[in-house]
């Protein structure tokens, strides 16, 4: 197991690596000038060529791509050309926004699927079976960001029940420790903020958990409903055990595992997914952090986040799969 | 089976219901006693696996409606324009801030302006059925160009195997983690937005690694299918072999997979659009009327942005619901 695990870290220096190389080609052949944005339209030539280099913008590409990674390799992911900050200080501000988000998402679409995929499984082929099989078929298919849309403008601009964007109302003025809001909000002692902040994230966690959810919801129903008909299941029945008993001893301790596995395979597409809803619910995360570098040609926070990101994904889907060789003794990894 | 969800669950009830030809449900018991059964038996021999395969689709209502709906969603993107052309200076005098509403609110019974209009008076309806043009096409164009190299890198990777295929699914690894909405926004940007052609050419050049991966496997596990073993050892070259042997047998799942594509593509097109990456302002698709309508929603617009939302929403789901028929129609283990 441990071979696996390091073998696969090993395995994830060569993609990071051939990422930061096209990442930067990309990045650095992008139209526009940095320094030029930096200095605003009217600046005079001279000073643009000396902003040049001072961010080393002067050198052959070759040059700057070598001096990039160097400080990468020194834990320097560079700084913002906006704002002077650190990437690295800036990811640590983004970043819980962007998890607080994702597992928001995911309780949703957990505590909410797996009773329906038990509800419909209950009686196949009736009316609320068919009805929960259509929505989530629904579900699947509607793109997070119209979904946040509608929502938005459903409960936020019309009925006025949930804010519209961003994770907190700014004039609460919590103090930020962990960047986790509903952390930093009871370490505060601020119950009205921890308020704030979870009707903040209703909306965004439902339009980022639609789409797991109707997944989850279908996998329990096809699980449950696969592990009904197994010869146990009758002997527990026929034995005379509650109906209770055989539910939760019998059937779900064993339609358990494909539904475990499903929710792991939906945390890397959270995360993707986590990006698009930040940019429509004005959500303080990875995403949007990313979205406004990109629009600003800056080189550092573009090249960095995204390399930082594709990291966390790679870790992700590693503990995701461990876990299944944990949950799963049929499966081992060599 | 008629009012069966499509899925993983189909298994678990198939000993018990049994479709008659006219697709009503009927138990075993009926089966026996009725004349039906003979019919059915004899009709299914007769057909071929792609007669099967319809009859099957046929069955699943779902995707039928599907299949209906993304059929006038082609004919809207092809026919619509020439209708209903898109006139940039057509403008009707705007009496609400954010756009006039739907006709039909204030007079049930007019025609006008069915989807209202947005804030410069352009006609909401219009600038959608405008919109099916580009979107459809950016749709079908990246699943073009993401089948071809996917087919392509994976019959080469699965067919040779060895270093080819060691090579070759180090880079499908490779472009499977990239964190892929960023580098499409990055490369949006770079090969200068705006234009449809590129856009479509960057998906495609970022769609294909799955498609690839899913060929592969199938490529290994024909390969050693005895027709194939047996066309080999009477001496068939490689290339019919891959062509008259293996292919036409991994066609259905492929089939499937490039419908899902043409949706994730759409979504992808309306959604890096939304964000001002995608295509220009002046030009029409779905995500770019979302985009313009977003900063108005304040004003209560609702129609602006509902309609090219629905449009995405309602083919999106569409084509989801034909491929759930599809894999289900086109699945060689299914007997039915």
């Amino acid at each position: 197991m441990i071979k696996y695990i390091v073998r696969r870290l090993l395995g994830a220096i060569p993609v990071l690596f051939g990422l930061s190389i096209i990442l930067f080609a990309f990045i650095h052949l992008l139209p526009g000038d940095p320094a030029a944005t930096i200095l605003g339209q009217h600046a005079r030539p001279e000073l643009v060529d000396a902003m040049r280099h001072r961010l080393g913008l002067d050198l052959p590409l070759w040059q700057q791509y070598l001096n990039y990674v160097g400080d990468l390799l020194h834990g320097d992911l560079g700084r913002s050309f906006v704002n002077n900050r650190s990437v690295v200080d800036d990811f640590f501000v983004r970043f819980p926004g962007t998890v607080e988000l994702t597992l928001a998402a995911l309780a949703f679409a957990v505590g909410l699927g797996i009773p329906m995929g038990r509800w419909a499984a209950r009686k196949p082929q009736s009316f609320s079976d068919g009805f929960i099989t259509v929505v989530s078929l629904v579900g699947v298919s509607i793109p997070i960001f119209v979904l946040g849309l509608s929502l938005q403008y459903v409960f936020a601009v019309q009925l006025h029940i949930l804010p519209a964007s961003g994770r907190i109302d700014p004039r609460l003025q919590v103090p930020y420790t962990t960047n986790f809001l509903l952390i930093d909000t009871l370490l505060a002692g601020r119950p009205d903020a921890f308020v704030d902040s979870l009707r903040h994230l209703v909306l965004p966690a439902i339009a980022l958990g639609s789409i797991p959810l109707a997944i989850i919801t279908r996998i329990t129903r096809a699980s449950v409903l696969d592990v009904t008909h197994e010869d146990y299941v009758r002997t527990a029945r026929a034995k005379g055990l509650t109906e209770k008993r055989v539910d939760g001893r019998h059937i779900m301790r064993n339609a358990w595992l494909p539904v475990v596995t499903v929710i792991g395979l939906q945390v890397g597409g959270l995360l993707a997914g986590a990006v698009i809803t930040e940019t429509v619910f004005a959500w303080n995360g990875v995403g949007k952090w990313v979205v406004e570098a990109i629009e600003a040609h800056d080189y550092f926070v573009i090249q960095s986040s995204i390399l930082i990101f594709a990291l966390i994904f790679l870790l992700v889907n590693l503990v995701v799969d461990i876990g299944y060789a944990f949950l799963n003794p049929r499966i081992r990894y060599s | 089976m008629t009012d069966q969800g499509p899925g993983a669950d189909k298994n678990s009830n198939r000993q018990e219901v049994f479709i008659s030809p006219t697709g009503a449900p009927m138990n075993v018991v009926q089966m026996a006693e009725g004349p039906q059964p003979q019919d059915f038996e004899v009709s299914l021999e007769s057909l071929n696996q792609w007669q099967i395969a319809w009859r099957r689709f046929k069955r699943h209502r779902l995707a039928v409606v599907g299949t209906g709906i993304f059929g006038v969603m082609i004919l809207l993107a092809i026919f619509g324009p020439i209708i209903w052309p898109y006139d940039r200076l057509a403008l009707k005098p705007v009496t609400h801030s954010g756009g006039n509403p739907p006709g039909w609110m204030q007079n049930p019974r007019t025609l006008a302006d069915p989807f209202g209009t947005d804030n410069g008076g352009r006609s909401v309806f219009i600038l959608t059925v405008n919109g099916a043009r580009l979107s459809m096409l950016i749709g079908i164009g990246t699943t073009v160009i993401a089948v071809t190299i996917g087919v392509v890198v994976g019959s080469f990777a699965g067919f040779f195997g060895g270093r080819i295929d060691g090579l070759l699914m180090r880079f499908v690894d490779f472009m499977l983690t990239i964190p892929f909405l960023f580098v499409i926004l990055v490369m949006a940007r770079f090969f200068g937005a705006g234009d449809p052609i590129v856009l479509t050419l960057i998906f495609g050049l970022l769609f294909w690694p799955g498609l690839a991966r899913l060929v592969r496997a199938l490529f290994l596990s024909l390969r050693e299918q005895d027709f194939v073993q047996a066309a080999r050892a009477v001496g068939v070259s490689d290339t019919r072999i891959t062509f008259r042997h293996i292919l036409p047998n991994a066609l259905g799942p492929i089939i499937v997979s490039a419908t899902l594509l043409v949706a994730s593509a759409i979504v992808t097109e309306a959604f890096v659009s939304f964000l001002n990456f995608g295509l220009k302002a002046t030009d029409l698709s779905w995500g770019n009327a979302l985009a313009s309508s977003q900063q108005y929603q304040i004003v209560g617009n609702w129609w602006w942005a509902f309609f090219p939302g629905m449009a995405i929403a309602l083919t999106v789901t569409a084509i989801n619901f034909m491929g759930d028929g599809l894999r289900d129609a086109l699945d060689p283990r299914s007997r039915e």
